[in-house]
Parts: C-alpha cells; structure tokens; sequence
C-alpha cells in the first residue's frame, strides 16, 4: 500500500517536473527567439549603421594642408612665398592643467608676454581639439630643449609648419595682401563657397589684396590620408593616401623695380599711384603709401601693434589705391576739354582773354582763377597747358552740367573699375539727380563751375583715374585694369595667360583728341604747369597736373603751405602718358598733402617713365632739391 | 585491451552532449585566437584548462549521483565557509575581494557555489519529497540566499544572479506553488527599491547606462556601444575570421573573456551567430531531455538545474554584449577565456553525463 502510494507520488512529482520542465523549456524557447531578434536588429536592419560607426572608429582621416601658390612679379621676382618653422602647439583637450603646463614651459622655451596673449586669443576662437600654436619660429635651440623635456608636457608638441613670407616685407602691401588665420567671419565664407572639405587642414586664408582675390587659386587641394587606427589612436596603416596639391602661382603684371622706385619716390609722403599698360590694361605698379609688413599677420597680428596700424593717422590700412577718394582737381580738365570739343564748344580758334577771374551771369558771383591776374589770352589747347581755370569755369556753364556727367561718366567717372581686387571705391561722379536722391537739394549753377574743374563732389580713386588716362592715351578704348598676367597650374604645368578684356570702344574725332593731347603734351614743355618734369626727356609726355584742396578756403585767405599744418596741405596729382605718339605707360598718382602737382606729384611719375622707357634709375637725391617754378607754384 | 580501455573511458560519457560541447570549444578556441590579438600562448592555455576540465568532466561523470547526494551538505558548507573567508581574508582585485590565495594556486569559493547550491538544495527538496511544507520551500531558498548575499556584497553581481536564477529554478521544478511565485514576484517587485539601494555605484551606473548607452560614451556605456558596434558592422556574414575591426583594434573591452561573443559576432556574422546559438540549443536540449530521463527527483533537479544555468550564462552574457542587459560579468560559456569557468563548466556537464550513465541504477531508493 505504501508501496504504491510511494509510487503514486513518484508519477504525480515526475509529471509536475515534466510540466514545469516543459513551461521552462518554453521560456528558454522564447529568450532565444529575443535574442535572434536582437542579432536581427543590429546585423541586419541598422548594419549600415553601426557599420558606419565602425568605420569611423577604425579610420581617421588626416587633411594634408597643400602649399599655397607662390606670388610672382612679371619677372619672376617672388613676393610671396613659404617656408618651414618648428612651432610649439598645444592640445587643450589634451592638457589637464594649461596654466601649470604653460608656467613648466616657461623654462624651456622662451614665451613672451604677446606670444601669450597671441595663443590666448586663439584658444577662446578654437575647439579644445585643435592644435594651438603657443610659439611659432622656434629656435633650433629652443627646439632641441624641448624635445629633451617632451615627455613632461602631454599634449604639447612640435610640429613642423609651413609659413607664409614676404620677402620683400612690407614690398607692394597692399598690392600683394597677406594671409592671417581664420577666423568666424572667414568661416562662415567658406562654408558659404563650399569649401570646407578643401579647408580641413588650413589655417589661415587670404585676407587682403591678392592673397585674398585669388584665394582659390592659390590655397590648393588638400589631401587627405586615410589612417587604420587603433582605440588609442595610434596609427596601425595607411589605407589610403591622396596627396595634397600645390596651390597655383601666380604671375602679377607688376614690375618689381618699378614698383619698388614710385613706392621710394614716394618717400615719406602718403598717396597713392597707379600705373598701367593702356595697351592691354596689365597694372606695372601699384603703390599705397605708407605701406605695413604682411608678415606681421601671418599666424595672427599681434594686438597692440593691430591697434598701432589700425589707429594711425597715416592710415596704412587702407588701401589707397582702389579705396582712397579724392577730387580729381585739375586732372579732370583734360576730360573737360574734350567734352567741349566733342559738343561742338570752344574748338579753335575760339578764345577767352582771362581776367583771372569768372563771373557767373545773372548771379554775380565771381569765381578767382588760380593765377591772380590771369592768363591773358587762351584758347583750349593753351588753357590745359597753363591749367586756366577761368576757361573751364565759362566752359562748364555752357555745356551744362548734365552733359557734363554723362560726358565723364564714359572714362568710368564714378564707376568700379572691377580690378581684381575686393573693396574697390567706386568714387563720385555728381549730377543733379544724385543730389536730389543724395540731399534733396536742387543743382545750383555754381556747382557747375567748380565741378568743371575737378572741385565739388567730384570724387575719384587712383585706380579710377589710371584707367581713364589710358582711355585718353588709347584715343577711347578701355581695357579693364588688372593685376596678373598668368596663373601657372601646379598640376600641369600649364600657363593661364589672361586676355585682355575689352571694357568699350569710345569713337572720338581724332582731331579733338589731337588738341587735347597737344595741350597734356605742353604741360611738360617749357611754359607748361610741369615744365620740369618733361625736361630732358627723350620722349614727349602727356600730363596734366592738379591740385586738390584739403581745407576749404575762407575768400580773403591766402593759401600758403609753409604756415599750415601739413596735414591741411593741398594734395597733389599727377596724370601722364608716355610715350605721347604711342603711349605704352599710363600713370595717375596722387601724393597727399604734397601741395602742387607738378613738384611733387610729377617727379615720380617722370621716375616710372625713365625706368619703363628707358631702364635708366634718376637718383632720389638730385630731385629733392628740385624747386618748383613758379608757374609750379599754384595749380 | 585498448577497446576495452577506451569504452571503460567512454562508459559513463554521453557521446552526443561529447561532440555539441567539443565543437563549441573549438569554435571558442578559433574565437579566442583571434580575440587575443593571434596569441597563441593564450590558446595554449585555453586548452591547458579545456584538459583539465576534461579530466574532471570524467571523473564527475564516473561517480554515481548517490555520492552527490551523499556529499551535497558538507560540500556546500565548506564552500560556504571559503565565502567567509573570502570576507576576511580574501584577495582584492578591481575593486571586488573575490579570490582565496592558496599558496599554489588562487580560487573562487563563489564558483563551487555554482555547482553547490544546486545540488545541496537537490538534495534538500528531494530528501522532503513527501512531507514537503511550505517551510521546506524557504529553508531551501535560504540555501541559495545566505551565499548569494554574501558574493553580491564582494562584490560580484554576475555570479549572485546566476546563483539566484539557479536556486530559483530548482524551486520552480521541485514544485514550489503559483501562489507563492506570483506573491514572491510581487514581493520582488517591491523589494527593487530597497536593492537599488544597496547597490554599489559601478552597478547602479552600469544600470542606468543600459537605459541610454550613449549617456556615457567614454564611461561606463562604451562597453555596450562598441559591442553593438561590432556585432552591428558583423552584418549578415561578418568580416571574416581575424579582420573584425572592433576587436583586432582594441575598441573592444575584454575581449577574451566577457565581450568575446562580439568578435565572434563581428568576424562571423548573423550566420554565426545563429551556428552557434544552434549548438548551444543543442547542448540545451540535451541536458533537458536528460533531466527528464531521470530516475529520482535528486537527480532531476539537478540535472535540469545544470541546462537551465548553462542557458542563464549564455542568454545573460550575450544579451549583456548585445546591449540588452547591463553589463554584469559574466562570461559566455565553452567560449570566453578563463580557466575557473571552464572548468566548472565541464564538471557540471559531468555530473550531468553522470546522471545519464547511471540512470538504470538509481531507479527508486
């Protein structure tokens, strides 16, 4: 009995086993079918991704930064190019401490007070990821010394960086521009071009003048090497390597020598100077005075001496060239002249006699030629020659200002020039539509007048004034202005020689352009406003002179440049074209606060037009002491 | 007389669970090659404790289930001993007293819990088979609890879950009634709060990067997003034997002992991974239908007890290393590095093949 209720029981508990077994089985059944699903879920449905994932573990990608294209004179001169510096550079990420780090540095490597703020500045603008230069241009010395203490600063390094130089220092600045590190703005531009892949590995970009231009050209490709890496980042092999391509040179139509003797002649004048190849628009020189060194802002300027730059009174920031307005003053009158002429006024043998001064009819109001008695008797030719204002005033009144503009406006009178330059002025050129937008106000006759002779609104750019003395010197052809002459590709090898493009073709009568030329030609001949200039000259120059006033003039007062600030001295311009029957060179230069045209001003463009013509150097010395004539004195 | 050698060897050697759990030893020792970076020495060593697993895995199968039963009590008493000492004297590594220091050799005590506790609850329920009370039930759980409180507070989570899972599911199969399960879950439910509260930091932390791994990338999560990752890029074939990117370029943590399951994952793919899940199935099954064989219910709890845990390793770890559970330390049976694991593997597949060969002796006793 016992027996088989023992017996009873076994089945009962086996069956309960079995039963549970079973349930268990089951569950097991099930997690394996959880897990299955799960190794569906990563190896099928988001393989792409966690594939993706894997790869970016496994592969780092290191941008290559190319070298950047070099900058060349016409003949070859290099203005711009690059060369290795050790420089010392933190990883902030990597560094647990970076003001004990930068006081153990100290020691070992000699970091100055600017060299400090200079990498301050540059950690708050950068990801704690980058590199920071924390001292560029290191010293061999200084370079063996730290190598010998690597291992006490984590995250600091040596690297072997390219930099940008000049060698020519502060050489045609602002023609040549400088490059300086990127900043948020430049960000923004380059993720607005596209450009970010290209810019993985750079630092610093064209910030003025051609540097900035032909910053595409010159930048390059960078390459990319494909690293395998282990967790530690240490690199294991390279799967692939796409080297970086050397950005372009570029060959400027500058020549370096003439470039170098206008910015000498400048000597310690401001101003500014253009001159150019009325043929086919390449600019020979390109003078802002006073000039900066660029090298100072590669890998970042240093903040005082930005602040020094930037609030000088000299302003040698700005780019007087393009960016610089003037009044044209009497450099306009050979456009006027030809205005006349063309609108069938004053043509020879019309003639005034010049009382030395004008009155305006019906008003009264008179208007003092710059020579007080004035010029006796004048005709066109004769009043560009001797710049009588007292012609012109009479002149304008008649043509009317309206014909007047339109008239100017064809030379590129208050137009861009589009030089490949950025942040080109487009200067002034007034009319009585402009002043009613500009100031409400009607165009009175009297503006007329003084517009006439380059006084007034009138404002121009030295770049502006160069193009439309080679459209003179072309007899009415423009040629757009530019800067370079060819872009060799670094790749192949390959010359990109730019054309000449051809802005318009304006048809003058010959006849009229004759007169006007004759009377720029006599302006460097004996009698003429820039007598001197012309003197000994194997060939003829086409000039005009002019003067433009800084401080206005009370009536009674009597302009006399030793007893004034010099900084309230009239600046002075010159415009010529040489040789006149053929002309080859077209130079307008404007010397600020130089007083007259013709002393100062002219000089320098008769210094470019010996060495282009001829190849011979004038001496600085011996023209100094040139004195002006008196016929110089005034405009 | 080799014959009759080799079938005195093979006389208590189940042949089928033999050959499931010789090629999961293979396919770990190919794994573990490659997890470690091609170093042969470490192979070596694998099989140097596969050996020896082996040769306990023999002499287990050859004594007669009486003599567990016998020797089910003092067994677990001396373990849990060791785990008092481990308290006191114990050796401090990684931050968890976990080893006795033998002189000769250093041990686990909480590994001869493993195979302990079940066969001294075993021997418990089955001894009370006919006057079973609900009391029976709690002296029995205690049998897991005391040691299990013990190894979570060294602190070893790993191997308290699977000691927990392994007293909970002898419980279940002894009979324990729905009622008491469903109040114990309720209870259980109840008693998260006051556990999370005893929870060290490392452990709260490793649960809490399960809800969100990329919380802590660098931190304690990064074990599960680059095991995700690699079994993840494995895609449906892998990357094949060797090229897994994940483990060969030490983005993977622990890759010869718990995370080996992702580089297995990684270089041989979905279709591997389901291989291998179907020999573990298999090997599963086989210790199931044994249980269910079985002649007494000593035998059967522990029995079933063995291919329950065997499966609890598995699903844990690679439920663990898919990113489906917290990462807890455990390793993956037959496959990650490790001589303790494996060997006590194989003994409990022993004492599994000695319920088998001596299932026509025991009958009812």
């Amino acid at each position: 009995m016992s027996f088989i209720k023992n017996n009873q029981n076994i089945y009962k508990s086996r069956y309960f086993f079995k039963q549970r077994l079973a349930l268990l089985t089951g569950l097991v059944f099930i997690a394996f079918l959880v897990i299955i699903g799960r190794f569906f879920y990563l190896q099928i449905f988001k393989y792409d991704f966690y594939k993706g994932l894997s790869e970016n573990n496994r592969i780092a990608v290191i941008p290559n930064a190319p070298n950047r294209g070099l900058i060349l004179d016409r003949n070859g001169i290099i203005l711009a190019d690059n060369y290795f510096v050790y420089s010392l550079e933190v990883i902030p990420s990597k560094v647990a401490n970076l003001n004990k780090t930068i006081d153990n540095l100290k020691p070992v490597v000699e970091l100055s007070v600017s060299d400090l703020k200079q990498f301050r500045k540059i950690l708050k603008e950068s990801s704690s990821l980058d590199s920071i230069p924390i001292k560029t241009h290191l010293s061999e010395i200084e370079a063996a010394r730290f190598a010998a203490n690597k291992l006490r600063f984590e995250g600091v390094e040596i690297k072997s960086r390219l930099f940008r130089r000049y060698p020519k220092g502060s050489f045609a600045s602002h023609l040549i521009g400088h490059i300086n590190r990127i900043n948020e703005e430049d960000k923004e531009t380059i993720k607005k071009l596209g450009w970010q892949q290209n810019y993985k590995g750079t630092d610093s970009i064209g910030k003025l003048g051609i540097e900035k231009y032909y910053e595409a050209r010159l930048h390059g490709t960078t390459g990319f090497q494909e690293v395998e890496i282990d967790a530690n980042g240490n690199a294991v092999r390279i799967l692939n390597n796409t080297p970086s391509i050397e950005g372009d040179a570029i060959t400027l139509s500058i020549d370096a020598n003439l470039q170098d003797i206008a910015e000498n002649a400048f000597n310690k004048y401001r101003g500014a100077l253009i001159a150019l190849n009325p043929k086919n628009g390449e600019v020979l020189a390109f003078v802002s005075r006073p000039n900066f060194d660029p090298n100072h802002f590669v890998g970042g300027i240093d903040v005082d001496e930005w602040k020094l730059l930037n609030e000088s009174l000299d302003k040698p920031m700005l780019n007087r060239a393009i960016n610089g307005l003037y009044p044209p003053g009497s450099t306009i009158k050979p456009f006027v002249a030809l205005a006349a002429l063309e609108n069938d006024i004053r043509k020879p043998p019309f003639n005034i006699k010049d009382p030395g001064f004008f009155t305006l009819p019906n008003s009264g109001h008179t208007y003092k030629d710059w020579k007080p008695f004035g010029h006796g008797t004048v005709d066109i030719v004769m009043a560009i020659t001797i710049s009588c204002d007292t012609f012109f005033y009479g002149l304008g009144i008649e043509l009317g200002i309206n014909k007047l503009s339109q008239f100017l406006s064809q030379f590129g009178f208050g137009k861009a020039t589009h030089i490949d330059m950025f942040g080109e002025n487009a200067g002034l050129l007034p009319s009585p539509e402009w002043k009613q937008k500009r100031f409400k106000k009607p165009w009175y006759l009297g503006e007329t007048v003084i517009t006439s002779i380059g006084q007034g609104y009138t404002l121009v750019t030295p770049v502006q004034l160069a193009q439309a003395v080679a459209t003179l010197a072309n007899g009415g052809l423009t040629i757009q202005p530019r800067l370079i002459q060819s872009i060799k590709n670094s790749q192949t090898g390959k010359m990109e020689v730019f054309k000449n493009k051809t802005i318009q073709t304006l048809h003058f009568n010959p006849e009229h352009l004759a007169l006007v030329k004759e009377g720029m030609i006599n302006v460097t001949e004996p009698g003429g406003t820039a007598a001197s200039v012309g003197a000994g000259a194997p060939y003829k120059i086409a000039a005009k002179t002019g003067t433009a006033q800084v401080v206005e003039m009370k009536a009674n007062q009597k302009y006399n440049p030793d007893r004034m600030n010099e900084r309230h001295r009239d600046h002075a311009l010159f415009i010529a074209y040489a040789p006149a029957e053929d002309p080859t060179i077209a130079i307008a230069l404007i010397v600020e606060n130089g007083g007259h045209g013709g002393s100062t001003a002219g000089p320098i463009a008769r210094k470019l037009m010996d060495y282009y013509l001829l190849k011979k150097v004038t001496s600085n010395k011996e023209d100094i002491k040139v004195s002006p004539l008196e016929s110089e004195y005034h405009d | 007389m080799l014959e009759r050698f080799t079938s005195r060897l093979q006389k208590n050697i189940d042949s089928i669970l033999m050959i499931f759990i010789s090629s999961a030893l293979v396919v770990g020792l190919f794994t573990l090659y490659s997890a470690s970076g091609q170093n042969i020495i470490l192979v070596l060593n694998q099989l140097l404790y596969i050996g020896l697993g082996f040769i306990l895995l023999w002499i287990t199968a050859s004594i007669h289930p009486k003599y567990y039963e016998k020797f089910a009590m003092p067994i677990y008493v001396i373990g849990l001993l060791l785990l008092f000492a481990v308290m006191f004297v114990g050796q401090t590594s990684h931050g968890a007293k976990r080893w006795l220091n033998l002189g000769i050799f250093k041990m686990q005590p909480s590994e001869i819990m493993r195979i302990a506790v079940p066969i001294a609850m075993a021997w418990y329920l089955s001894k009370r088979e006919n006057k079973r009370h609900a009391i029976d039930y709690f002296i029995a759980s205690l049998f897991f609890i005391l040691p299990v409180i013990l190894i979570i507070n060294q602190p070893d989570l790993g191997t308290g879950l699977l000691i927990s899972a392994s007293g909970l599911y002898i419980l279940f199969l002894a009979g324990l009634n729905w009622k008491f399960i469903v109040g114990g879950a309720i209870g259980l439910f109840f008693l998260v709060p006051i556990i999370w509260t005893h929870l060290y930091d490392y452990q709260k932390n490793r649960l809490l990067i399960l809800l969100d791994p990329s919380q802590d990338p660098l931190g304690s999560g990064y074990h599960s997003i680059q095991s995700s990752i690699a079994m993840g890029s494995g895609g449906l074939i892998g990357k094949g034997w060797l090229n897994g990117t994940q483990g060969q370029l030490d983005f993977l943590p622990e890759r010869t002992t718990d995370f080996i399951f992702a580089v297995f994952s990684e270089e041989f793919g979905l279709l591997g991974n389901l291989l291998l899940l179907g020999l573990y199935a298999f090997i599963i099954g086989r210790s199931l239908m044994i249980a269910s064989q079985a002649k007494n219910t000593f035998t059967r709890l522990l029995a079933a007890n063995i291919g329950l845990t065997f499966f609890t390793y598995i699903f844990i770890n690679i439920a663990m290393v898919s990113g489906i559970m917290p990462v807890v330390g455990v390793p993956l049976p037959l496959i990650s590095f490790g001589g303790t694991s494996m060997t006590i593997i194989l003994i409990s597949f022993g004492i599994l093949m000695s319920v088998h060969s001596h299932k026509e002796l025991v009958g009812s006793s």
